[in-house]
């Protein structure tokens, strides 16, 4: 298929998505801002979107590219949602650390 | 096919309704809508088949056969049963009426793109409708600060369990080369053992979708998000949702992954053990009512991933069947429980105190559900889980089902702690007054309970 693209194994973009993969879910884990763990979130998603577009490119398969137009589009509703719940949460407490929603406990 | 587009139709309405200022006949409007949707449903029964939509064939994306058509139809009528209670429940907040419900109208869409799947795009596009719409709703009280963690919680979690079964997606797509369930399985029958990238997607995919029914160890989110959304999204995330969700799971694991059963079975035979005792044990130190009906979903869901188990013998008429029963006993609870949250203004168990006294004919109607989800017969509830745990005994589980008997046993402790909360305490003196349409919801509700419990052979077997 693109020829340029091909002169990189497959196997070194797997491991860098699999790398990104790995950053954003230890974001996820360990910060505790919930506008970076927002920004993580996005980079599990991008990474994806590499691989996606990576073995797309190997295979010949456009269906893959086209896949990865759904998650951009998806990843932009999920974030205005997530935002906007961000900012009620912020005007009722007036902090973004995920560390004050001890609210719902057994 | 035709079923999902006029869903949307009505969504949509439902937004213009607001601009035409027709709040008062919304709720109307939008059960005649679903009734003739559920006509329209019934009507692909005759005819499925193919879609075909402007010419194109559509089946790589979509396919309407006879199990999808059947969870629409219990889908459509679980939604109904929540509109009915929807309208009185958002009374204090006209000016949001049209949106909640259209968005309540968009998780149907949802629902209806999981249960008719055939793409790996579909399927997260559907996961994706049902997830963003519920994040909305289940922060939707807006200064109440419970509602906004219970909502932000969920979206954290959701959207990393969205990342998680994307990068699954990925990895089958990269090994299998098609988002297709028909290739997939095929590709996972011919050399999916073999094939590390192919095996750690499935398992990626197999974990976000155990995210979402909250199975043991991926439930922590549940009970929280269960208590702070208002009371019917709770209902609706216990309900209608949990039903897609596995009725998708089971459509990936039958239509795509069925030739690495034997790798994906013993990650599930662990997770069903654990979901079923942990739910059930946690349940039991429960006060708050829709934690405990929070927990018990887990609990539930374990028994549920029992039918996952045995997709060998084609056992989507026992999950059909047991979905069916828990959707009534659970939206026959909530019905009941809604108004007492509203007259006590507490949403624990001693909200319950008395009522056997006060209200003889609500209390009778509640124990009733409570005895259904316990699985006491002759209510629906029973046979649910006859049917489920006689397919995993088929396919030889036999232990797992004993330790589901015996966890089904404890759990009947907690149910009956609300029941004996209704006959055994003296409450306090507030008047629960339930208005016409959620009594009639319950008499539904229960209704049909009993109607599924004595006469099974009206959803069983229809698959």
């Amino acid at each position: 298929m693109d020829q340029t693209a091909q002169l990189v194994p497959i196997n070194w973009y797997l491991l860098l998505s699999t790398f990104l993969f790995c950053i954003g879910v230890m974001g996820v884990l360990f910060r505790r801002n919930a506008i970076i763990i927002l920004m993580c979130i996005e980079l599990m998603l991008n990474s994806v979107n590499l691989l996606l577009v990576a073995f797309s490119a190997y295979s010949g398969n456009s269906d893959g590219q086209v896949f990865v137009f759904f998650i951009m589009v998806v990843a932009a509703a999920e974030v205005a949602v997530g935002l906007a719940l961000l900012i009620s949460i912020y005007r009722n407490i007036g902090s973004t650390d995920i560390d004050v929603l001890n609210k719902l406990k057994w | 096919m035709y079923t999902l587009i006029y869903t949307c139709g009505l969504g949509l309405l439902c937004l213009v309704a607001e601009i035409l200022n027709l709040r008062k006949l919304l709720i109307p409007v939008i059960l005649a809508g679903l009734a003739a949707i559920f006509f329209v449903n019934y009507m692909d029964w005759q005819m499925a088949g193919p879609v075909i939509l402007g010419g194109i064939d559509m089946s790589h994306m979509l396919q309407v056969d006879h199990f999808a058509v059947a969870f629409n139809a219990i889908l459509i009528g679980a939604a109904a049963l929540l509109f009915t209670l929807s309208g009185n429940f958002y009374k204090d907040e006209p000016q949001h009426l049209s949106d909640y419900l259209a968005i309540l109208i968009f998780i149907l869409c949802g629902a209806m793109v999981l249960t008719s799947f055939t793409s790996l795009v579909m399927l997260f596009l559907g996961i994706e409708i049902v997830s963003i719409s519920l994040y909305i709703m289940a922060g939707s009280r807006k200064f109440d600060i419970r509602s906004n963690e219970a909502g932000f919680k969920y979206f954290l979690m959701g959207s990393f369990a969205s990342a998680i079964l994307l990068f699954g997606i990925a990895l089958i797509y990269g090994s299998a080369g098609s988002f297709e369930l028909p290739k997939i399985a095929a590709y996972a029958a011919a050399s999916g053992m073999a094939n590390p990238m192919f095996l750690v997607g499935s398992l990626l995919m197999v974990v976000a979708l155990l995210f979402k029914v909250a199975a043991v160890p991926f439930h922590f989110w549940s009970p929280d998000v269960y208590e702070g959304s208002p009371s019917l999204v709770t209902t609706m995330m216990a309900t209608l949702v949990k039903i897609s969700f596995f009725a998708a799971f089971y459509k990936l694991m039958s239509g795509g992954l069925l030739g690495i059963d034997g790798y994906t079975s013993d990650i599930l035979v662990l997770v069903a053990a654990a979901t079923m005792i942990i739910g059930n044990l946690v349940a039991l130190t429960q006060d708050n009512f829709k934690r405990l009906l929070a927990y018990s979903g887990i609990s539930h869901a374990g028994y549920m991933l029992l039918a996952i188990l045995s997709i060998k013998t084609n056992s989507s008429s026992a999950l059909f069947f047991y979905g069916a029963s828990y959707m009534l006993a659970t939206i026959g609870a909530f019905a009941v429980a809604i108004p007492v949250f509203n007259a006590t203004g507490k949403e624990t168990i001693d909200a319950f105190d008395g009522l056997g006294r006060k209200k003889p004919m609500l209390a009778g109607l509640l124990t009733m559900s409570m005895l259904s989800l316990a699985g006491i017969p002759p209510l629906a509830g029973f046979l649910g889980k006859y049917y489920i745990f006689s397919e995993a005994i088929k396919n030889g589980y036999v232990v797992l089902t004993v330790l589901a008997v015996l966890a089904s046993i404890v759990g009947v402790y907690y149910y009956f702690k609300v029941i004996l909360a209704m006959y055994t305490k003296h409450g306090d003196e507030s008047d629960v007054r339930p208005t016409m349409l959620y009594t009639l919801v319950m008499l539904i509700c229960v209704g049909l309970s009993l109607l599924l419990g004595v006469w099974p052979g009206g959803l069983m077997g229809i698959i």
